[in-house]
């Protein structure tokens, strides 16, 4: 976990404060872009404009996201589709353990808590200072959570209007889409394990299971690998303090959405 | 699933990934300290993002497929080795499944 020095009182202001706000508008430019490609794939999965919308605004953390729309174009259940996007957002609740001792308590962690994703983690934590840190924080989560959600709505208007998604190759698009938010998650042999092992057992058990469970069911390979110590057959997992995140190597600009 | 269905579950998991990222601002950090909570939770989300990809790619219906989104996965792997942003993959990979398609040739 991320441990991230408490603010002192009295601290100078960070003079990288201007640093700061570019690094975070960056990010949040990049992320919100890719929030038109969320919009077209989750029309194309079948969801309205407004539903589509709503996943951005309420659940606003992306690969829950994509993972909730592509249960559903699969032909998932409800709670398959609910259960496949809580597992997938289960790190934001390491992000939001290493931010704590960040923030000042009361109403406003509400909304530190909705803004709690990858970027404005991974932005927060490649800083110095505490004030910079708290920061990057705000700047990035705030971005992000404005562009991805302005952007999320222009796709779902272009893919509504586009029609059928096979013709444009969005079905297509859609399995580039995870594999985007894949690759930085792939360092280190026990993730690439971990990953054919899941490629394995959803595609055996897809004729099988009801849709949306072959998904589900692949997050077993995880919990069988991850729960042992790393040994010398695996290879060293990658610091934990990574979280699922990949700050260090791929830049917050190649983050996943939230 | 219904247009109803669809937006119970919507309110359900955002009302789920909300709780877990405020659980994770009010439980005392040493709960979530633990090597091998932060080991799964990374491996839990390679787990399920590779699987996504193959029942995107491989699949439709109950069925197992190869079709044009094979070619249009390996040429978002190219751009992604080549560290091409997420929308350019993933409009890469439109584009492939979509000209193999208009070609008559997946």
């Amino acid at each position: 976990m991320p441990t991230l020095p408490r603010s002192r009182p009295g601290a100078p202001a960070d003079p990288d404060r201007r640093a700061v706000a570019r690094q975070a508008l960056s990010v949040s430019a990049a992320t919100g872009l890719y929030g038109v490609s969320f919009g077209a794939l989750a029309v194309a999965a079948g969801l309205d404009v407004w539903q589509t919308v709503a996943l951005s605004l309420l659940m606003f953390t992306g690969g829950s996201q994509f993972a909730f729309v592509g249960v559903v174009g699969a032909g998932g259940g409800a709670a398959a589709a609910v259960g496949t996007a809580a597992l997938l957002g289960a790190r934001n609740a390491l992000y939001g353990a290493a931010m704590a001792p960040l923030l000042r308590r009361g109403l406003r962690r509400l909304a530190a808590a909705q803004v709690t994703i990858d970027e404005s983690v991974a932005v927060a934590t490649a800083q110095r200072r505490p004030a910079a840190a708290r920061a990057g924080f705000w700047w990035t989560g705030l971005g992000v959570f404005a562009l991805w959600n302005a952007f999320t709505l222009v796709g779902a208007l272009v893919g509504d209007a586009l029609g059928d998604p096979q013709r444009w190759g969005l079905d297509a698009a859609a399995a580039a889409a995870f594999l985007g938010l894949l690759w930085p998650r792939l360092a280190g042999r026990a993730a690439q394990a971990v990953a054919a092992g899941a490629v394995v057992v959803a595609l055996l058990l897809t004729p099988v299971a009801p849709a949306g469970v072959p998904v589900l069911a692949a997050a077993v390979v995880a919990v069988v690998v991850g729960w042992r110590e790393p040994g010398p057959r695996l290879g060293r997992v990658p610091d934990p303090s990574g979280g699922g995140r990949d700050a260090p190597d791929g830049g917050p600009a190649r983050e996943e959405a939230s | 699933m219904s247009g109803a269905v669809v937006w119970v579950a919507i309110l359900a998991a955002s009302a789920v990934c909300f709780a877990t990222k405020l659980a994770g601002h009010r439980v005392p950090e040493h709960w979530l300290a633990h090597p091998r909570v932060a080991r799964i939770s990374a491996l839990v989300t390679a787990a399920l993002l590779a699987a996504l990809v193959a029942v995107q790619t491989f699949t439709r219906g109950q069925a197992l497929v190869v079709d044009a989104r094979l070619a249009a996965l390996a040429a978002a792997a190219v751009a992604l080795a080549l560290r091409a942003p997420f929308v350019v993959v993933v409009v890469l990979a439109a584009v492939v499944a979509a000209v193999l398609r208009a070609a008559g040739l997946a």
